[in-house]
């Protein structure tokens, strides 16, 4: 009873982690269609932010210490949530239903942000911003000021210029910036080494159950999922603003003919799979190290749940999530290969489990065994029906 | 005038963009080499810069020589490390004189734990910045993976971290431990002090997989029993199903063997803790946590389990005080100094005296015999180059403490010579290397 007990929580722990991390993803890829590659970065945002928020209640002191962790929560949720909202409003939007070119630009955010936090610091910040205002702010002053026609014929000129001069601005700044403060404002905030990410003391032990013991950290990684997915479930399906998710994504036209902003739908809906991309962060600094490629680990298995599952439904990514992880685990810690030799099955195919049994080749045998999968049901678990299937 | 951008527009905003990132990254360039300079130079040797742009290694003032880590992926977190201990000893001989009376120029390049940039970056330090030696590399992976491209060039790699033997290159000097100096004393104090049954935890490359080779072949020899092995893929975070195997194979407690790399440590300890299996059942003996790891991956999940490592920063030697003083006045107080910065740091000794003692710096032959019979006393004791272009290296066990620091609870009596051919692993039984004899070379049969 035991084993079986044990085998069930590690499966669903490791499940409940592919699940936060697929969880934002599934909105953004389910039910927008936007292959973000950027979404691994986002939950490195979000760890970074576990990181920042740990540091920030050190400084405290003891009683705000020990619960930095429910602080970091919201602010992962916001920061991965403004910079999602920021990728959407400045380049996502301008390239649905393209989904080549999607790709390309996330993958060049993922590697912008990736770089972004490695060389981070005052001076770059401080120039980045005066770029953003300045060429902006111009812009926004220019259309203003001139008449529609003379903006229109002098476009180009106008903008190339505003361009150079916030370009010019900033630059010089930062680079003044960069030669005059002191060392401790130059130094990146934190640089490409990983960062060390302690999770408090009460989530650090375990229950001890027998032999074995249910670590507290996996525990609250269960409680976070459940809790994200009923919140997620809730919001899409008795909010108004779910509502209008909901018909966004199942026709488009419909939605924008009775009066729906489209455009903010999606802003929103964007932000909100980000946001949970940047949870997904917090917990999986509790597991892990927190690296500027953090983000790299999990975006392969994010795609591969939410494609098993099937593109555009929670439940079935709910489902591939758990199913994933137990597969993993079974495999991967030879549960099979034991059950077979005693049940005395033949020696050749305990062996052939036993080859198996590493994590290195259990991940093999998953991606394996999914592809056999998908050739079945290329639409995953539960493919999409009806009118949104045409789209 | 809100109004939806067309596709032309788009087009328009989209190149602005992209001619702004390349401005960006053309002008973010400039500080940056700025600051790679600042530490490779002494002040007051500006004018170094316009000399080298023609020079080959070994011309004009400066002795160029190359550096190449991982400055960014998973290994950065301990290649950085290594890169600012060789910075601190290049930096150490230039304020004495420098070598040979010129002043050494260091060329830092980015392999960014990836296999085949190493390879590439290295053709390009030997090729177009025509260095004389290249200090570099961590993981065994990396290098393999320039192997070829300093044998074709011969060309000479100085190699600063502890590896799995079984490679003696005449292109390399290896000044971290071959297995005979930490993995064997390891298992043996393991064997004599904490238990028989071991389980084999490791990352999924070269290192770990021959090391656990080793310990196999020795763990038979010497009446030890291997329960079970596992390996995880570099950065991989998931270690639910080796905790579970570990449990099955040790229900009552036994060793765990740890040659994991980069920051799976980090998800393999968090999550051992969380799991409940703690260091009086389950201690833990790893090659590849020192100090600099301890503190990223947090002592407290750490605490009561050992590593084995030739030099601990706690090591007593007056050498050691000096160099972890200067190190911190350098880098900063809350610094700490480990095994492969150690290495790294006398490696770069080590090739001076070479160059000193073969009185030029662009001959590698004649610098490569000259490092041959080099000793010096280093941080962890005396060390010298054996002919089979290793060192030989006094063997520890640490225990870390809560501070982060290792409680030394062992060591060998003097400094152990080095053996690159593993004397436990059947193939390579009775082979040695020599390579100051021209007929022995990189592995020939001892006579009995």
């Amino acid at each position: 009873m035991l084993p079986l007990l044990q085998g069930l929580f590690n499966g669903v722990s490791i499940g409940s982690v592919l699940l936060i991390a697929a969880l934002g993803l599934a909105i953004v890829f389910g039910l927008m269609g936007v292959i973000n590659l950027a979404h691994g970065e986002l939950m490195m945002l979000g760890a970074y932010s576990t990181f920042v928020v740990q540091n920030g209640f050190k400084i405290l002191g003891e009683p705000w210490s020990s619960i930095y962790i429910f602080a970091a929560l919201p602010v992962a949720f916001i920061v991965a949530a403004l910079v999602g909202l920021a990728l959407e409003r400045g380049a996502i939007r301008f390239l649905y239903g393209r989904p080549l070119e999607t790709l390309l630009a996330t993958w060049g955010v993922s590697l912008i942000l990736r770089q972004f936090v490695r060389s981070a610091n005052w001076p770059l910040l401080a120039g980045l911003s005066l770029l953003v205002v300045l060429f902006f702010g111009a812009w926004v002053i220019l259309t203003r000021v001139l008449s529609p026609e003379q903006w229109r014929s002098r476009r180009l000129v106008l903008l190339l210029t505003n361009l150079g001069v916030s370009l010019g601005l900033a630059i010089t700044t930062a680079a003044l910036l960069w030669q005059t403060l002191p060392d401790d404002w130059v130094r990146p905030w934190f640089g490409p080494r990983n960062v060390d990410v302690t999770a408090p003391a009460w989530l650090r032990g375990g229950i001890p159950i027998g032999t074995f013991q249910l670590p507290y950290a996996r525990i609250f990684i269960i409680v976070l999922t459940v809790l994200c997915l009923v919140g997620m479930y809730w919001f899409l399906n008795a909010s108004s603003w779910g509502l209008r998710i909901r018909a966004v994504t199942q026709n488009r036209d419909m939605s924008a003919c009775l009066g729906i902003d489209t455009g903010r739908v999606d802003a929103l809906t964007f932000a909100l799979g980000s946001g949970l991309a940047g949870v997904a962060g917090v917990a999986i600094a509790l597991l892990g190290s927190v690296g500027p490629n953090t983000g790299q680990n999990y975006i392969v298995d994010t795609f591969m749940v939410v494609v098993v599952g099937g593109v555009g439904n929670l439940l079935g990514t709910i489902i591939a999530a758990l199913v994933i992880g137990s597969f993993t685990f079974i495999i991967g810690s030879g549960a099979i290969a034991l059950l077979l030799s005693n049940a005395e099955a033949p020696a050749a195919l305990v062996e052939f489990f036993n080859f198996f049994a590493t994590t290195s080749m259990a991940k093999v045998m998953v991606f394996a065994a999914i592809i056999a999968f998908l050739q079945f049901r290329p639409a995953g678990i539960f493919p999409p029906k009806g009118r949104t299937a045409e789209l | 005038m809100v109004q939806r951008l067309g596709r032309r527009k788009f087009l328009l905003y989209g190149s602005a963009a992209l001619g702004t990132s390349i401005l960006l990254k053309a002008c973010g360039a400039a500080p940056e080499g700025e600051t790679d300079t600042d530490d490779t130079e002494t002040e007051g040797d500006e004018e170094e810069e316009e000399g080298d742009d023609e020079a080959s290694g070994d011309s004009g003032d400066t002795i160029k020589v190359g550096i190449l880590h991982s400055l960014s992926g998973t290994m950065a977190i301990s290649e950085t490390t290594v890169v600012d201990a060789e910075q601190l000893a290049i930096k150490e001989i230039n304020e004495a004189g420098g070598v040979l009376g010129k002043q050494i120029e260091a060329i830092v390049e980015d392999g960014a734990s990836d296999w085949p940039t190493f390879a590439e970056k290295a053709a390009k330090l030997i090729d177009q910045d025509e260095v004389v030696t290249i200090f570099g590399c961590w993981t065994s992976a990396s290098r393999k993976a320039v192997l070829d491209v300093f044998e074709s060039k011969n060309h000479m790699l100085w190699y600063p971290v502890q590896y799995e033997g079984q490679e003696c290159s005449k292109n390399i000097f290896y000044t971290g431990a071959a297995p005979n100096q930490q993995i064997e004393p390891a298992v043996q104090w393991l064997l004599d002090n904490k238990g028989t049954q071991f389980f084999l935890v490791g990352s999924d490359y070269v290192f770990p997989r021959t090391a656990n080779t080793i310990i196999k072949e020795m763990l038979a020899a010497e009446g030890g029993e291997t329960v079970g092995e596992d390996y995880l893929p570099l950065g991989n975070t998931e270690v639910t199903p080796i905790i579970t195997k570990i449990q099955q194979a040790l229900p009552d407690g036994g060793v765990i063997f740890n040659t994991l790399n980069g920051d799976s440590n980090v998800a393999f300890f968090k999550q051992m803790q969380g799991a409940g299996l703690t260091p009086d059942k389950y201690p833990v003996m790893s090659v590849s946590v020192a100090e600099e790891e301890v503190r990223q991956i947090g002592p407290e999940f750490l605490v009561g389990h050992f590593a084995a490592w030739n030099y601990f920063q706690t090591v007593e030697t007056p050498e050691n005080e000096a160099f972890v003083e200067a190190f911190k006045a350098e880098y900063g107080d809350e610094r700490v100094t480990n095994d492969p910065m150690e290495a790294a740091y006398i490696m770069v000794y080590l090739w001076k005296q070479a160059v000193e003692a073969a009185e030029v710096a662009d001959d590698l032959d004649a610098v490569r015999l000259a490092a041959v019979g080099q000793s010096f006393d280093a941080p962890e004791g005396p060390v010298e180059m054996f002919p089979n272009h290793h060192i030989s290296k006094t063997v520890r066990v640490g225990e870390i403490r809560d501070d982060g620091l290792f409680e030394i609870v062992w060591s060998t009596d003097g400094p152990v010579e080095p053996q690159p051919w593993n004397q436990y692993v059947p193939e390579t039984t009775g082979f040695a290397c020599d390579w100051t004899d021209p007929e022995k070379g990189g592995k020939y049969e001892v006579e009995a």
